[in-house]
């Protein structure tokens, strides 16, 4: 009676904690379909929930409130994209190496931002004003209702909109959809904008989850829903699974760690888990991951 | 514009001393045009004397650098893509302007979409579609609006570009060489098309490097060389001998093979083929039981309707793709689990039909593109001997004409001709170490000017006097009969019959009975 209670409990406690820990892999990832079906690659999801998690941080402790902290992450997020977009679509730099460029700089600029304001170029102080959005729990968490919501309608934009056809054709024949008056850099921006506000929701996840911003606190994440992205086939819906199945693995991990018994080795094992899948979906070796044809070409 | 203009003027689209250079090379140099309403007007030029340049300016996909566009006699301040499909104009491109993993309906209405309530009803444009194709004979099968473009034949891709530009209304039609990659009949039933529709008052700009084309359709004429206007007249007061002296400024060689005597005897045999089956990715069997043999110094001709297995027949000689059944020799060795550089290492050489899909790296520099294929002929300690192969590139570059004549060009900024040049030159170089054994040649003269084809041919019989066999695919009848030793027809993948002897044949008759024998029936 009381082991099942305890089981009960167990499982609820990691199912909250795959919730918690997969809501920013899912929406990076979003935000990278968006950028990388318009075929520009997205190495830089991690500068941008970065910012996104630093700009709410902001936000919500000057503004007092959880709704500006939101707004500010979104938009933060959404300004770095910019940086990218104009780096990429219009000086025309090479996608990868502006992505890196842009992860570095969302790293060093928040540190140095967190050091003028906060006199702590590691911590800020904790947020009281971000406790509003997690007083019904994690299962009506409005991010959390908002993450479901943007998979099914980025699945319906994608596939059901003019904007979605004219995103996919620029990702995969730019040409074309230059030859039929479609402005190749006009909706490459759009995805990346789309690209920012998406991976920057998810960086406010980060920081309103810590109640607080932590120098570098994405952490890899961005990279892992890059990888998700793969794994996904560079379809909302199954990207958006995939991440969730990173997140699975990954609060397994933790949950065995803290279980104090010697996982270890396991632990590692589900670890590695997101990176060897994605490798194994690259190769081809269950069916293989085609990436948008265009991806990470700049017009010419 | 006055408004009156639109009622007088029978001009349906022109443009008035155009430039356009890319970095060196003029590309457009002061050129005037005038197209009258209701008319075929063919352009006309060697490979790179700038006709896509031309038609892509007056389109509005590239800026000009000097000049003034007019369509239906309103002068276009800013030409551009949007400005020309709003006042009806639409182009078809040299190469395919298609997204191949979007259906045949969502690459028509692409930048044009029909919507309810912000969503796609892409049921709608289907609906029009069908119509459109009736009416014009273009696609008489429904369900090749919901097929993914990238399982189309060339000559059903080639459709569905007319029906784009067809479905957005457009009254002036750029077609960039719309021929090059059709069949003969499949060109018949698209001039049957442009007929139609001149009929019903559209205009029409024909690019096209094939003469008759321009006899038997235009109205008029204009032709290019590099970059500039040389001639222009009506067709009705022409010849192609004309044309053609005015392309090139230089008379042409009549034929290059005037005897077809075996020059070597007894016949070798180099390469031989045992009963080759191949099958598709589909399962349907591409080939069925081919057999031949080519000796030493003979060219075999393969003619045939595009997809009847001339593809798949070029693509296992060459070792890219596994066959399912049968042998192939090359010198009596067995050669049929041989991978490419393998042959290659035989003296196997390989002209692909598909340039850009397996015959450059179209980012890469012409120079660079010299050395796919033959990395081993120019190593040196291990690394690429760049002096050597500059020379030989020079030197190949050189006797094909390719223009620019810039070794260090990117293939992609090319034209279609020069690419095919470029490859050309390549495969059928002379090598002292590996001498060139077994010639697979698809399509060799697909886009290529008439004097570009010229060279080609004199290289490719220059190749076989040296003692190679070739297996020749062309979709022209007139270049099997200009330089094959022996033709075989191919009909859903079996040979249905095989002609030699040509001059027995009274003229006329031979084309006729290869042409029945492609339509399987024999
Ligand atoms: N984007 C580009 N960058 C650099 N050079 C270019 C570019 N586009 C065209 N050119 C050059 O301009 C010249 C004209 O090219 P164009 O494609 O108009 O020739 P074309 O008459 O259409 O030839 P073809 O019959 O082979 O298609 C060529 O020398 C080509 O190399
Ligand atoms: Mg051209």
């Amino acid at each position: 009676m009381s082991a099942s209670v305890g089981e009960a409990a167990f499982a609820l406690t990691l199912s909250a904690a795959v919730i918690r820990i997969s809501v920013p892999y899912v929406l990076a990832a979003l935000g990278g379909f968006w950028s990388e079906r318009a075929g520009v690659i997205n190495i830089a999801l991690e500068g941008l929930l970065l910012m996104g998690a630093f700009a709410a941080t902001v936000g919500a402790w000057f503004g007092h409130s959880a709704l500006i902290g939101v707004t500010t992450g979104v938009l933060g997020g959404m300004i770095l994209a910019g940086l990218y977009a104009w780096l990429t679509l219009v000086l025309r730099a090479d996608q990868v190496v502006c992505g890196i460029a842009i992860n570095l700089l969302a790293d060093g600029g928040t540190r140095f931002f967190m050091k003028v304001l906060f006199d702590s170029s590691s911590n800020s102080p904790r947020v009281d004003a971000f406790d509003s959005l997690s007083r019904g729990g994690v299962a009506i968490h409005p991010i959390v209702l908002a993450t479901i919501l943007l998979v099914a309608v980025s699945t319906l934009v994608v596939y059901r909109t003019p904007f979605g056809l004219r995103l996919r054709a620029v990702g995969e024949h730019p040409e074309a959809a230059a030859s039929l008056g479609i402005s190749v850099s006009r909706i490459r921006l759009a995805g990346l904008l789309l690209s920012g506000a998406l991976a920057g929701l998810g960086g406010v996840w980060l920081a309103a989850d810590q109640r607080q911003f932590v120098a570098g606190m994405s952490n890899g994440r961005g990279y892992i829903a890059l990888a998700a992205l793969i794994l996904g086939r560079w379809r909302p819906q199954t990207a958006a699974l995939a991440a969730l199945g990173f997140g699975a693995a990954e609060a397994l991990q933790i949950a065995l760690q803290t279980s104090g018994r010697s996982f270890e080795r396991f632990g590692f094992a589900l670890q590695a888990l997101p990176y060897v899948l994605t490798l194994v979906a690259l190769a081809g070796l269950v069916g293989r991951s085609i990436p948008p044809k265009a991806l990470g070409r700049n017009e010419n | 514009m006055s408004p009156t203009d639109i009622g007088e003027s029978t001009e349906a689209l022109g443009c008035a001393h155009v430039w356009k250079r890319f970095g060196e090379v003029i590309a457009n140099r002061d050129i005037s045009l005038s197209i009258a309403r209701g008319t075929v007007h063919a352009v006309i030029g060697e490979n790179g004397a700038g006709k896509s340049t031309l038609m892509r300016g007056l389109y509005g996909l590239h800026s000009l650098d000097q000049g003034s566009v007019r369509i239906d006699g309103e002068l276009i301040e800013t030409p551009s893509v949007a400005a020309s499909i709003k006042r009806r104009v639409g182009m078809v491109h040299q190469h395919f302007m298609l997204v191949p993993t979007l259906t045949v309906t969502e690459n028509v209405v692409l930048g044009d979409e029909p919507v309810e309530r912000g969503m796609l009803v892409l049921s709608r444009a289907e609906q029009k579609l069908i119509e459109l194709g009736e009416r014009l004979g273009l696609a008489r099968d429904p369900a090749l609006f919901r097929r993914r473009v990238g399982e189309l034949s060339v000559g059903e891709a080639q459709r569905v570009e007319i029906l784009k530009v067809l479905y957005r209304g457009a009254k002036i039609l750029i077609l960039d060489e719309p021929t090059a990659v059709l069949s003969p009949l499949e060109v018949d039933d698209l001039f049957a098309v442009l007929r139609r529709l001149r009929q019903d008052g559209s205009t029409i700009i024909l690019v096209t490097h094939k003469l008759d084309e321009v006899m038997g359709l235009a109205d008029r004429v204009t032709v290019l060389r590099r970059g500039e206007t040389v001639l222009e007249v009506e067709t009705g007061q022409t010849s192609a001998a004309q044309l053609a002296h005015a392309m090139v400024g230089r008379e042409l060689a009549k034929s290059v093979r005037t005897t077809r005597q075996k020059t070597i005897s007894p016949p070798t045999m180099r390469l031989k083929v045992e009963s080759l089956s191949v099958r598709r990715s589909d399962g349907s069997l591409a080939l069925d039981g081919v057999s031949f043999s080519i000796a030493a110094g003979e060219i075999l001709g393969v003619a045939g309707v595009e997809g009847n297995g001339q593809s798949e027949l070029a693509l296992s000689m060459a070792g890219i793709s596994t066959p399912e059944r049968g042998r192939v020799r090359i010198d009596g060795q067995d050669v049929t689990a041989l991978p490419v550089i393998a042959r290659r290492r035989l003296g196997m050489r390989y002209v692909p039909e598909d340039r850009h899909g397996r015959g450059l790296l179209l980012d890469a520099t012409v120079e660079d593109n010299f050395l796919l294929g033959v990395q081993e002929h120019y190593r040196r300690f291990g690394f690429v001997d760049r002096r050597r192969l500059e020379i030989d590139a020079l030197e190949r570059t050189k006797a094909l004409d390719v223009r620019p004549p810039d070794l260090s060009a990117v293939a992609r900024t090319l034209s279609g001709g020069n690419q095919q040049k470029v490859v050309i030159g390549r495969e059928l170089a002379g090598r002292r170490d590996i001498p060139l054994s077994t010639l697979v040649c698809a399509q060799p003269t697909r886009g290529v000017d008439v004097g570009a084809i010229e060279k080609i041919h004199a290289e490719i019989e220059r190749v076989r006097k040296d003692g190679a066999a070739t297996l020749l695919i062309s979709a022209e009848l007139d270049e099997l009969l200009a330089l094959s030793d022996r033709i075989v027809v191919l009909f859903r993948g079996r040979i249905v019959g095989e002609l030699e002897d040509f001059d027995q044949f009274a003229a006329g008759e031979l084309k006729s009975r290869v042409g029945a024998l492609m339509l399987g029936a024999a």
